[in-house]
């Protein structure tokens, strides 16, 4: 028994958690905000090869399995790397494209506009297109993250050929890296606030010596530290072609949504009125995080579901 | 990741099972209850006779020198066939493992086959009247004489002190100390001249708990365990034990989650009810995981400060929130006397015993968030 990352997984982590410091700060995400596609951070990513992370070694990718995928993308999280990070590095498991970063994929949405749509170079269509946008964004939808906007697009259709299995498979591996993302925006929003805290003095003390700070925020890392082998129990889940494998990645996403939705909400009141403002950075990644718990599922869905898996739906 | 069991493993909980399927008693009183206790302890008998009592100990004490992966395996087996809680826990799962960790080689030998056939039934005796959350600051003391201490204040909440043989407990051994320092780790039973014990009622009216009075009862100089004057740091080992897995494994949760679905298939659960039900069956396995997640990091010599803590934030809350959707499926007959409704009240000892959830937010922060203490 052995129930953690491989080594290959935790190198890589370590590895991106190290470039990422400077290659993707908040300057960068509030650029994004303003409609930049990064395609300097996007190109980086592309040099440690995370786009083709999921992709074999012989048709050029990294060979990694979800257990890398899931700690590559909880690094991406903490560093709050704008664009479809998710949906990129799923696509290219499925689809040819670039992987050197230059390749950005958004996922079409069942109905109406389609999030990163306007800085993405191609858009999914789960029905089996694959679209290689020819203009910008036609039409924006603004959304409460910037870096998420909405859009329609124009582009050239390419038929591929998805399979029941790779669709499931796709849409397994969507949320649960999302999941994974959401875990890693928690901990930087945690790490803000520690270091707020431990910093700002009101009553001549530092706040974090309050208990009403302390309780909260230990509660909260209760959530998330519970959710991350949750994270992991699906990611092998997956690798291991289980049956409960969606049973698994339901539970991550619930638990993923619940516990960093809730850390945002503390860590926003731990920082008073400093972190009502956009002028400070803890709103990029709490925008974020309020966002991704509930794309690809929100927690009620994924609680459903593994009712439903567990026979105790009611009848309707 | 490597999730697969051995095969020395997997047969190790064929084993189990099929014995505690076959033995496993069903319809036991409270073993807070005298009458309870005593048929308790035939259970404990059945189990220590079959090593079943103690099996991660050694095989010289009564174990089998199980893995912690086994030792995982039998809780989850003794909680799916419906073992009742263990009357003997506070020696096997706390104080045991503190003297594995501190004890004297006779003190081994001596203390724990008893401990195991529970021949020896031991309580703890760290809280006063004045010392609770604070247990620093305690008061009970004891005073060097010719080959031994006489023991000398009041314990309290000493959880099974009516029925129990022993009582392990810390006192102030240099009476110019304040707070962690100057304290020793005593073990001593209850019968020394000098001690009374009274039992008193819990919350759900049961005899489970007593105070102990002790003046100058005379004890020799083996029953320190560990050093004089570190008996904090002794305590602390316990607590993690207290806090963390070896008294609250897995098993126990999940075979509580079983036993709600199955209250829920008898009712017709409404929308939220479904929801809470999702959410408690995930619950139990995420801190399935977590524990097995746990093991791997401490083997792996990567365990961190306070993270017992985090164990018992989460087990406390989740046993209360089972019992809380019980009853409320149950509806009317939650009021009744019964299994779930004696679980929920006991539930509610969770975040209040081994440490209030209270003191491990404290920790949780100062020790794995950094925050200052003042």
């Amino acid at each position: 028994m052995y129930f953690g990352l491989p080594d290959d997984a935790v190198a890589l982590k370590e590895g991106l958690r190290d470039v990422l410091a400077t290659a993707c700060t908040p300057t960068t995400i509030r650029a994004a905000w303003d409609g930049d596609p990064c395609e300097q951070l996007w190109k980086m990513l592309g040099e440690f090869g995370v786009p083709g992370l999921l992709v074999s070694e012989e048709n050029g990718g990294l060979g990694l399995d979800e257990l890398g995928f899931v700690a590559a993308l909880e690094e991406l999280g903490y560093a709050g790397v704008p664009g479809p990070v998710v949906e990129t590095l799923i696509s290219l498991a499925i689809a040819p494209l670039p992987m050197d970063g230059s390749a950005r994929v958004a996922v079409q949405a069942l109905n109406g506009p389609t999030p990163h749509a306007a800085v993405s170079t191609h858009v999914l269509d789960l029905s089996g297109t694959l679209y290689e946008l020819t203009n910008g964004a036609d039409e924006v939808t603004e959304t409460v993250d910037r870096s998420r906007q909405l859009a329609t697009f124009e582009g050239e259709p390419l038929d591929i050929d998805l399979s029941d299995d790779d669709v499931a498979l796709f849409e397994r591996r969507g949320a649960l890296g999302t999941a994974a993302l959401l875990l890693g925006l928690a901990r930087r929003q945690l790490d803000l606030t520690v270091d707020y805290v431990r910093t700002r003095k009101q009553f001549g003390v530092q706040i974090g010596s309050f208990q009403a700070i302390k309780h909260p925020l230990a509660d909260a890392v209760v959530g998330t530290e519970f959710a991350w082998p949750v994270v992991l129990r699906a990611a092998q889940a997956i690798i291991d072609r289980d049956d409960e494998a969606d049973l698994y990645v339901s539970m991550a996403k619930a638990l993923a949504s619940d516990a960093a939705y809730r850390m945002s909400r503390v860590c926003l009141q731990a920082h008073g009125a400093m972190g009502y403002t956009v002028e400070y950075d803890l709103h990029l990644f709490a925008k974020r995080t309020w966002a991704l718990s509930k794309d690809w599922g929100t927690a009620s869905d994924h609680r459903e579901l593994v009712a439903e898996h567990l026979g105790i739906r009611s009848d309707v | 990741m490597d999730l697969r069991e051995t095969e020395a493993e997997q047969q190790f909980r064929a084993e189990a099972r099929d014995w505690l399927e076959e033995h496993v008693p069903h319809g036991l009183p409270s073993g807070d209850t005298k009458e309870g206790f005593a048929l308790h302890l035939e259970w404990e008998k059945a189990l220590f006779d079959a090593r079943y009592a103690v099996v991660s100990w050694p095989e010289q004490y009564g174990g089998r020198g199980a893995s912690v992966w086994e030792w995982i395996a039998f809780e989850e087996e003794y909680y799916r066939a419906g073992g009742p809680q263990r009357v003997t826990q506070n020696g096997i799962f706390l104080l045991a493992p503190t003297i594995f960790e501190f004890g004297s080689q006779e003190q081994q030998d001596t203390l724990l086959p008893r401990m195991a056939s529970a021949q020896d039934l031991w309580c703890q005796g760290w809280s006063e009247p004045g010392s609770g959350s604070d247990l620093a600051s305690l008061k009970s003391r004891a005073d060097k004489v010719d080959g031994g201490w006489k023991l000398s204040g009041q314990k309290t909440w000493t959880t099974r002190g009516a029925f129990c043989t022993h009582l392990f407990g810390l006192f102030r051994t240099d009476p110019e100390s304040e707070r962690h320092h100057g304290l020793t780790y005593f073990l001593l039973p209850l019968d020394t001249p000098g001690v009374t014990v009274r039992g008193f009622a819990r919350l759900d009216g049961d005899e489970g708990f007593a105070e102990v009075f002790l003046d100058d009862a005379f004890v020799p100089d083996s029953a320190v365990l560990g050093e004089v004057g570190k008996g904090w740091s002794v305590a602390m080992a316990t607590t993690g034990s207290e806090r963390g897995l070896t008294l609250r494994s897995p098993g126990r949760y999940t075979a509580t989650v079983d036993r709600l679905l199955e209250v829920a298939a008898d009712r017709d659960p409404d929308d939220s009810e479904v929801q809470r039900l999702a959410q408690a069956w995930m619950d139990a396995e995420a801190y399935r995981l977590f524990t097995l997640q746990q093991v791997t990091n401490e083997r792996a010599g990567r365990g961190r400060a306070g993270e017992s803590s985090l164990n018992k934030l989460f087990w406390s809350e989740l046993d209360i929130r089972l019992h809380e959707l019980a009853l409320d499926l149950l509806g009317p007959d939650a009021e009744l006397e019964g299994p779930w409704s004696k679980g929920f009240q006991f539930s509610l000892s969770g975040p209040i015993y081994a440490g209030t959830n209270e003191v491990q937010r404290n920790i949780v922060s100062e020790r794995l968030l950094g925050l200052p203490r003042k």
